[in-house]
């Protein structure tokens, strides 16, 4: 089944406001590994018949980058073009991919103008599967199989949200082990403050290292995490110690479009 | 009479050494920049109550908070004991409240002295904890020095201040069994004070000695107690130790919005609409009443933080939890977020000092960042919030650090040379990357 991605453009020519935004973010948009779980969250989408429209081609960096490297400049000159063509199309809700895009939306636009109801996908899904609109049957089975959940910074302390995550993998009808360092007490990947775009400063390990160590104390099968860049970090700090083979890094949003068989 | 002259004396010392030095740290925080927290007032209360006075997260960490606990309800409760020694240091009476609160008062002081013990205790545990036991988190290299002295100084004023209470009460207790506490007798035969430990700890103690030697150890602990509580306030204001008064308001004027919300840079937006709206006029002179001086973007020094942040670094007690939650430090980086609060706090009290010596415009060619804080400390950070997390008394180490960063990139344009390329990438191709925007929809038909 070839994916349904409708813009905003194309919804606004036909007339139409679609229920939600879907927004894709840079990651998500540019990067091989994070388009799977954009697709992912498509998949979803179109199975529940969820209303939605991306911006495409219109979609820009949110900013949160350039405003924890101490430039807020180019952030707001971001969020100002952002907010213009949000407004344009008269967003009222939106569903990031991505924690860093849902916090810079929901916390940091406010108070440039822009207002919209701001949601994570684990967020987004975990309703759909409370509405009915979901249902985990007949796809892949990770019954029996253990996953920890990688709480990502701006997810996480930054927003107050630790329980969407979880609840959707317990829906997996599988073991959620914990890793000793979790939810509020979570440690960074490694990737937020800008660190994603530059090598780390001097020290004696890299925190991704640190923290997969974490994950493979907890003997999972899976890391779940939420945030295209933790993706990034754990699936380079599981490399890091060779092993690939015994344990997977994925979306939450992967793990439910593959257990409803999408 | 003598004595209550000499009391008096000392109370006067006391309280105004330490309103002057109260009043010194006052006018430190507020040369910080103003933010307005006086906002939902029931939130703060609350916010205030919960953190501060009932501790809570402190018990993240169950059995340092524990010690902790014993230590700061001993603090709180001892002060209703101290109202009695401020009556009868001014009146020359003996142990006013008896008489008159009855049967509660061996209650009282029973339940001061237990709690006094459990403080005892908890102290030499401490002790234990920074100099055998040698916890890392109390241990790292910003500790060593004064510091370290500072910890252990605190804790060594507990432990004396405590022995005081325990030698006047001991003593006083012996003596009225002999009939010669200078207590009157609240009736025939009332021939002990039935505080739960100095009625027997008293006889172990003392029981061999003489009474006139008895008087003098009453005398010294009375008097030993009541001056190491003016020592011990008036040596807050140049410890860490501050945190016990501190806490109250810092945890009142907490940031009460999601951690991950940054503040919104007001001057910039003011710049950034002028470029976005074509019909503004650049060259046009400012409005009556706007203001035209100029304003630093991000901060330098001291002085262009906000107060919030300058009474965070007073507040800090440099217990170190969120440097041993901060995964920049964790992996051997320079970051220490307690250090950022220490070399504030530092650098107010010299920028303070200063000001009070040359005069308020007075440079000394110094600033928090580059003589104390360094670039490589500042880059290292991930901005996980886990430090702010940690904070016992709400402490937001990260908003220093994101001001700071802010002046090194939009002040001085110094910047990793990684991230001006993210940082141009992003201007010129609205993602962090080299990539097309005419390409970041490629993804949908894509297989």
């Amino acid at each position: 089944m070839s994916l349904q991605v409708p813009t905003m453009a194309e919804k606004m020519a036909a007339g139409e406001s679609p229920e939600i935004l879907f927004w894709v973010g840079c990651a998500g948009s540019f990067d091989d590994r994070a388009k799977k779980i954009t697709k992912a969250i498509v998949k979803i989408l179109n199975k529940c018949k969820v209303d939605f429209a991306v911006l495409g081609t219109e979609e820009n960096c949110t900013g949160d980058p350039a405003k924890r490297a101490g430039n807020e400049f180019t952030f707001q000159m971001q969020a100002m073009m952002n907010i213009q063509i949000l407004d344009g199309y008269e967003i009222k809700k939106i569903v990031t991919a991505c924690p860093h895009c849902f916090n810079t939306l929901k916390n940091e636009y406010p108070e440039l103008g822009g207002n919209y109801e701001v949601v994570h996908h684990t967020q987004l899904l975990q309703d759909l599967i409370n509405s009915g609109r979901l249902a985990l049957e007949g796809g892949a089975t990770f019954k029996g199989k253990k996953i920890t959940f990688h709480d990502p910074c701006y997810l996480g302390r930054a927003n107050d949200v630790y329980e969407a995550p979880r609840e959707l993998i317990q829906k997996l009808d599988v073991e959620l082990v914990e890793m000793k360092r979790c939810k509020t007490k979570g440690l960074c990947c490694g990737a937020g403050g800008a660190q994603m775009f530059k090598e780390a400063e001097k020290g004696d390990k890299e925190v991704n290292v640190e923290r997969t160590e974490d994950a493979l104390e907890t003997n999972a099968d899976v890391i779940a995490t939420g945030c295209p860049f933790c993706n990034t970090m754990m699936t380079d700090g599981v490399k890091n110690f060779d092993k690939e083979q015994e344990i997977q890094v994925l979306d939450v949003a992967e793990l439910i479009a593959n257990a409803a068989d999408l | 009479m003598i004595s209550s002259i000499l009391f008096g004396t000392l109370l006067i010392l006391g309280l105004g050494f330490f309103t002057y030095n109260a009043l010194k740290v006052r006018s430190n925080i507020l040369l910080g920049r103003d933010v307005n927290r006086s906002d939902k007032k029931g939130e703060r209360w609350k916010t205030m109550l919960l953190v501060a006075f009932g501790q809570k997260k402190m018990f993240s960490r169950p059995l340092p908070a524990l010690l902790h606990l014993m230590i700061y309800s001993a603090f709180v409760i001892t002060q209703i004991e101290l109202i009695e020694i401020f009556v009868d240091g001014l009146t020359g009476e003996h142990r006013v409240f008896r008489a008159s609160l009855g049967a509660f008062y061996p209650f009282m002081i029973s339940f001061i002295e237990i709690l006094s013990v459990l403080a005892f205790i908890a102290t030499f545990i401490f002790l234990a904890r920074r100099n055998l036991i040698k916890v890392p988190r109390l241990n790292m290299r910003e500790m060593k020095g004064w510091p370290k002295i500072d910890g252990n100084m605190i804790l060594f004023m507990e432990i004396i201040l405590i022995c005081c209470i325990m030698t006047m009460n001991g003593a006083d207790e012996v003596l009225l069994s002999r009939g010669e506490s200078h207590v009157g007798l609240a009736a025939a035969g009332d021939l002990s004070f039935n505080f739960s430990i100095s009625s027997w700890l008293g006889p172990v103690l003392f029981g061999g000695m003489e009474t006139e030697t008895l008087h003098m150890l009453e005398r010294i602990g009375w008097w030993g107690h009541i001056f190491m509580v003016f020592a011990f306030l008036n040596y807050l204001p140049y410890s860490k130790h501050f945190h016990i008064l501190l806490a109250f308001p810092n945890t009142y004027y907490s940031n009460l919005e999601k951690k991950g919300k940054f503040t919104n840079m007001e001057s910039v937006t003011k710049e950034v609409k002028l470029m976005m709206d074509p019909t503004v006029d650049p060259f046009a002179a400012p409005a009556e009443g706007e203001a035209t001086e100029s304003q630093r973007f991000g901060a330098k020094d001291v002085t262009d933080l906000t107060w919030k942040n300058l009474l965070d670094s007073y507040t800090c007690t440099e217990c170190g939890r969120c440097t041993a939650a901060c995964p920049a430090n964790i992996t051997g980086k320079m970051l220490s977020p307690r250090k950022i609060m220490m070399d504030t706090r530092d650098r107010l009290e010299e920028v303070g000092n200063n000001r009070r010596k040359h005069g308020k415009d007075h440079d000394d060619g110094k600033s928090l960042l580059g003589d104390y804080i360094t670039e490589e400390e500042l880059w290292a950070c991930t901005s996980c919030n886990a430090c702010v997390q940690e904070c016992p008394v709400n402490i937001d180490p990260l908003a220093i650090i994101i001001d700071l960063r802010r002046y090194l990139v939009m002040e001085e344009s110094k910047v990793p040379s990684e991230l001006t390329g993210m940082l141009t990438n992003i201007e010129n191709n609205g993602a962090p990357w080299q990539f097309s925007p005419a390409d970041r929809f490629n993804w949908a038909n894509e297989e």
